[in-house]
């Protein structure tokens, strides 16, 4: 009995081994550059191993269209392991594609079946414009974090690390915020193309933390200043960036973010004085 | 000055306005449901009409009256300038949308409140702009009889055209003669299409209060494991279902008892 089944698992495994493969059809943005309009075209991606990553398989796609004398997709990557925030793609109306917590390196084609037809967009978003073909140009979101988004630091002897206590639950929080990779999802991702939930994972990030708290203040606001500037839309709380961020940061930093705000604007020590600076 | 207003023209502070007077906006429907439940109350219109009369003639209930008919006006255009501002924000759209987590009220907030709005305005062109403009409503003479408790109810045609409301006690009987917008209310519910619009609206007020109760503690940043839940609980089954309903009640409660009855 156990025998039986044990052959046909290993047929099985033997047969997706050498038969696996898939063919999908990509409709794909191809855009020359941010002045000219774009439009979609449909490639074929064949023998594709359910292994590779959603990036590997643009990799072997560009390598059909470049020996064919085509210009090849042009996308974001760097690390392919999930922590540089560079790659991107709204892949099937998902940024980062369907699968949650994971950003496009991490996605795998098992993911998808065979004969699928798979649309790949950049994200759309006017603060976001693109470059070319799915590259999109994400500086607005270094403009904000140099608007604010960083810790003062004097020179001077380190201090001792079990000096400066900090609640358990607080660095959590602090730590969870950080891992914001800033590769812009939740902007793809929200209706109104609002940056909110980076802008506030970043502010948390720092704001949480006894470093950061001279700046806290000051911080939300003139990184919330830069993020109107750069024509990012306001926040709904509809919670669409949340479920389709791939750090899975909390929208409870929004919420954090518009008290901040408002405390700084309104009730802070340092704003009732007339500015001195 | 000048930071004051950009406190309030970034988007937070937009967002902050619309939380407010979207709040403030709640907390009048809980009075207005709470006095149209008099509706129900099978007296000819006699608690009704002195309702209607006492909001607008307590100088202090007129004053909030003009808070709210300006928050009205600031909620929308506020909604308004918010949502040309997010729609720039995106000026080229995807071709594929897929479901998301986002609740469809979430989604939907611009044309829940639009619905809201068109109601608004017909509702307070039926009643409120009547009863202070409408020189042909008529008026009612109720008489209670302050021994035996018993109300009997005449209309009453006003010696002069200014007459607002009096009452007075004769033979301890005490008679109160106010204007009768109840028997508005009774011909307004008498028409079906206006009873069906008043129940979509009130399906519209459900779902836009369902994700913007909620919503508006969001934005000021109020959200707490131990009072969120109670607010989403608040949202959802009191400004959400209770209100709503009680409000599409009245409509459909006064077609039922005038029409088909």
């Amino acid at each position: 009995m156990y025998l039986i089944l044990d052959t046909n698992y290993l047929i099985q495994n033997l047969k997706e081994m050498s038969n696996g493969n898939m063919n999908l059809t990509l409709k794909v943005w191809r855009q020359k550059n941010a002045q000219t309009s774009g439009k979609f075209v449909s490639y074929k991606a064949e023998n594709i191993s359910p292994d590779m990553s959603f990036l590997e398989m643009l990799d072997v796609v560009n390598e059909g269209l470049t020996h064919k004398g085509d210009e090849p997709i042009n996308f974001d990557h760097d690390c392919r392991e999930g922590i540089c925030g560079m790659c991107s793609l709204y892949i099937n109306g998902h940024p980062h594609g369907p699968k949650r917590g994971v950003t496009t390196c991490q996605l795998h084609m098992r993911t998808f079946h065979d004969g699928e037809t798979i649309t790949i967009e950049p994200w759309r978003a006017s603060a976001f414009p693109v470059v070319k073909d799915l590259a999109v140009d994400r500086s607005a979101f270094d403009r904000i974090q140099q608007a604010g988004g960083y810790v003062s630091v004097n020179t001077g002897v380190t201090t001792d690390g079990n000096a400066l206590l900090i609640p358990k639950v607080i660095a959590d929080e602090a730590f969870n915020s950080a891992t914001c990779i800033g590769c812009g999802a939740c902007v793809a991702a929200c209706k109104n193309a609002s940056a909110m939930l980076f802008v506030s994972a970043k502010i948390t990030q720092l704001g949480l933390l006894p470093q950061g708290q001279p700046e806290r203040y000051s911080r939300v606001q003139s990184m919330v200043a830069q993020m109107d500037e750069e024509g990012f839309g306001s926040c709904t709380n509809t919670g669409a960036c949340e479920a389709e961020c791939p750090k899975e940061i909390k929208l409870t930093n929004i919420a954090r973010m518009n008290n901040d705000f408002l405390s700084a604007k309104l009730f802070r020590e340092e704003e009732i004085h007339e500015a001195k600076h | 000055m000048s930071e004051i207003k950009q406190t309030f023209n970034s988007s937070l502070g937009k967002k902050l306005i619309m939380a407010l007077t979207g709040l403030f906006l709640c907390t009048f429907i809980i009075v207005h449901v709470g006095g149209n439940l008099l509706l129900f109350s099978n007296d000819n219109g006699f608690g009704f009409n002195v309702y209607a009369n006492f909001l607008t003639h307590f100088p202090p209930i007129e004053v909030i009256a003009y808070i709210l008919y300006l928050s009205i006006v600031v909620h929308a255009l506020y909604a308004l300038i918010i949502t040309l501002k997010n729609r720039k924000a995106r000026p080229v759209g995807y071709a594929v949308t897929s479901k998301s987590d986002a609740t469809w009220s979430s989604k939907n907030m611009g044309l829940l409140g639009s619905i809201l709005l068109l109601f608004i305005v017909i509702h307070m062109s039926d009643f409120w702009f009547r009863y202070h403009n409408d020189k042909t409503m008529g008026f009612k003479e109720y008489r209670t009889d302050l021994g035996t408790g018993k109300t009997t109810e005449s209309t009453y045609t006003p010696p002069v055209a200014d007459f607002s409301h009096s009452v007075s006690t004769e033979n301890n009987v005490e008679i109160v003669r106010v204007k009768d917008l109840h028997a508005r209310v009774v011909y307004s519910f008498s028409q079906l299409w206006y009873v069906i619009f008043y129940v979509i609206a009130m399906g519209a007020l459900s779902f836009h209060l369902l994700h913007g109760f909620q919503s508006a503690f969001r934005t000021l940043g109020w959200v707490h494991r131990k009072y969120t839940p109670i607010v989403y609980a608040v949202g959802t089954w009191f400004f959400a279902v209770i209100i709503p309903f009680l409000f599409a009640l009245m409509p459909v409660w006064y077609y039922y008892q005038n029409v088909i009855k």
